[in-house]
């Protein structure tokens, strides 16, 4: 049964020094407000999951949460680089991550086999691709049926997954809607499952076939209105373009960074 | 006669019509979109477009800055989630054309999106593979867009993200269950096309007003050009009036948040 609890409350439970955590939101949805709850409270050696790290890792990385980072692409979207992610990878600043690093099907999938409580995932995936020769992550199986080759990849099972959705009701149900990612899959395959929501209502007034991901599967529900700014949620907000063309000149500099992390995250609290 | 055009129009109308009314595409970020909600919006009405965000047959009115712009969902018949869209629809063969742009590209139509230089020390590291790699050999087909130089046409790529055929055209031999890999590859200069033998990338068709030399100094290998070579048709006034429109009103959205 979910707690309600605030957004403080639920990182320093569930996020310790040296978990893995995905915080999960495909574009859509990501949960920047708890992201930059934890770099308030300085968590460290966390091994970091997702997709598309986003600015919000970008920022994790460059304020110094991250060991390692697991994920399938790596940009600003429609912009171009995540810098304190390359300053990361390529100087070892503010030091030196490891990445294990897949394509967006095996961590799709990967995710998928964690909510489904098996050790692997199997795809039809990475043929001709340099990728497994770089991530020891990356194998090969032969099918016991059809003798084809074919990829597996350990499934994901964070310590805590972290994701932001519209509406919580009173006894901690969850609604997503839109694109909806692979929210569910992280839910179902973490250990523990922190939700931030824009509201919370007496009733997800929802369509049978919802995504709903009832309460008694997540640990905590933190109200965050706007908690997936500068990212959007559907049906509340739109996505700031401008402030993720905005994170360009801000990230390429590391003082640039770290005076912008001392005035949005740890100077007033208050989200991008 | 037709106005006159610069050599990206050339570049989106022509990859704009690679897309065949009916088919379903699976639609990268950038030129590949322009060029596929072009040929939506032009002589391919009922094509099917599909991003990895999950949007099943989305019909965007200003192309997405963002994989998952609301956008996107907004205007799609349904949006799927990431694991459904790579398992059911990508992975279990629904998508006819994977539509694609990259860093480098080299002779055997492989694509790099990782990062130029060595893995371990990289010079400049790139985003990723994304949803490339099983895009690319999943689906039907696999076209390919981005613009002409020695930079981005490299002979060799140094890191195979994303397969074409291989280090020497052979990747896709006797390979079960994959799809035909690159037919196409749509430049600013040029449509390239692989050799049916040796699957290495070779010139069909130059757009009006470039010379093989061109193609030749833009290109990181000696580049060969098919025995019957064609020049590309010019784009039409229609064509280029629905593209301007479609990128001028892309360029206001995008201003104002």
């Amino acid at each position: 049964m979910a707690e309600f609890v605030s957004l403080r409350d639920a990182i320093d439970q569930y996020v310790t020094d040296g978990a893995t955590v995905a915080l999960e939101g495909f574009t859509h949805l990501i949960p920047f407000a708890a992201g930059h709850e934890i770099i308030r409270q300085k968590k460290r050696d966390l091994t970091l999951i997702r997709m598309t790290p986003d600015l919000i890792y970008d920022q994790m990385i460059g304020a110094g949460c991250a060991k390692q980072l697991i994920f399938s692409w790596g940009g600003n979207p429609g912009v171009g680089s995540l810098h304190r992610l390359r300053d990361a990878v390529e100087k070892g600043w503010p030091h030196p991550i490891e990445i294990f690093e897949h394509s967006h099907a095996a961590m799709a999938n990967a995710f998928e086999a964690g909510a489904a409580g098996l050790p692997l995932a199997v795809l039809r995936g990475y043929i001709g691709s340099d990728l497994p020769k770089v991530n020891d992550q990356i194998r090969f199986i032969e099918c016991p049926f059809t003798g084809e080759r074919l990829a597996a990849v350990p499934s994901i099972r964070p310590d805590v997954s972290i994701v932001h959705a519209q509406k919580a009701d009173r006894r901690g149900n969850v609604l997503v809607e839109g694109i909806i990612g692979v929210q569910k899959e992280a839910v179902l395959a973490a250990r523990h499952a922190v939700v931030t929501v824009e509201e919370i209502v007496d009733d997800l007034d929802c369509g049978p076939n919802a995504c709903v991901i009832p309460g008694w599967v997540i640990s905590a529900v933190a109200e965050a209105p706007g908690g997936a700014k500068p990212s959007y949620t559907h049906g509340y907000y739109a996505r700031s373009n401008r402030f993720y063309k905005d994170w360009d000149p801000i990230a390429r500099d590391r003082e640039a960074f770290s005076a912008w992390l001392d005035s949005h995250v740890f100077g007033n609290g208050a989200s991008a | 006669m037709s106005q006159s055009y610069s050599a990206s129009e050339m570049m989106s109308v022509t990859a704009s019509r690679a897309l065949r009314n009916g088919q379903s595409c699976f639609v990268g970020i950038g030129l590949p979109s322009e060029a596929a909600n072009l040929a939506r919006l032009t002589h391919a009405p009922d094509v099917v477009l599909i991003y990895e965000s999950g949007t099943l047959e989305t019909r965007p009115n200003v192309l997405p800055l963002s994989i998952g712009d609301g956008e996107l969902c907004e205007t799609a018949l349904t949006t799927v989630s990431v694991p459904e869209m790579f398992r059911y629809w990508v992975q279990g063969g629904k998508i006819d054309v994977g539509f694609l742009g990259a860093a480098q590209v080299d002779r055997f139509a492989n694509l790099n999106t990782t990062l130029i230089g060595d893995y371990t020390d990289p010079k400049v590291r790139l985003p990723g593979g994304g949803g490339a790699p099983e895009m690319a050999t999943a689906t039907g087909e696999i076209f390919i867009t981005l613009k002409h130089s020695t930079r981005t046409f490299v002979e060799a790529v140094d890191f195979v993200t994303t397969v074409g055929f291989g280090r020497d055209g052979s990747a896709r031999d006797n390979v079960p269950n994959i799809g035909n890999g690159p037919t196409r590859v749509i430049t600013d200069l040029c449509v390239m096309q692989p050799d049916p033998a040796t699957k290495e990338l070779t010139v069909t068709s130059l757009h009006p007003g470039v010379s093989r030399d061109d193609v030749i100094q833009a290109t990181g290998w000696a580049i060969r050009f098919a025995p019957e070579l064609a020049t590309t048709d010019q784009p039409s006034d229609h064509e280029l009036a629905v593209l301007r429109d479609l990128k001028a009103r892309t360029e206001r959205h995008h201003a104002e948040a």
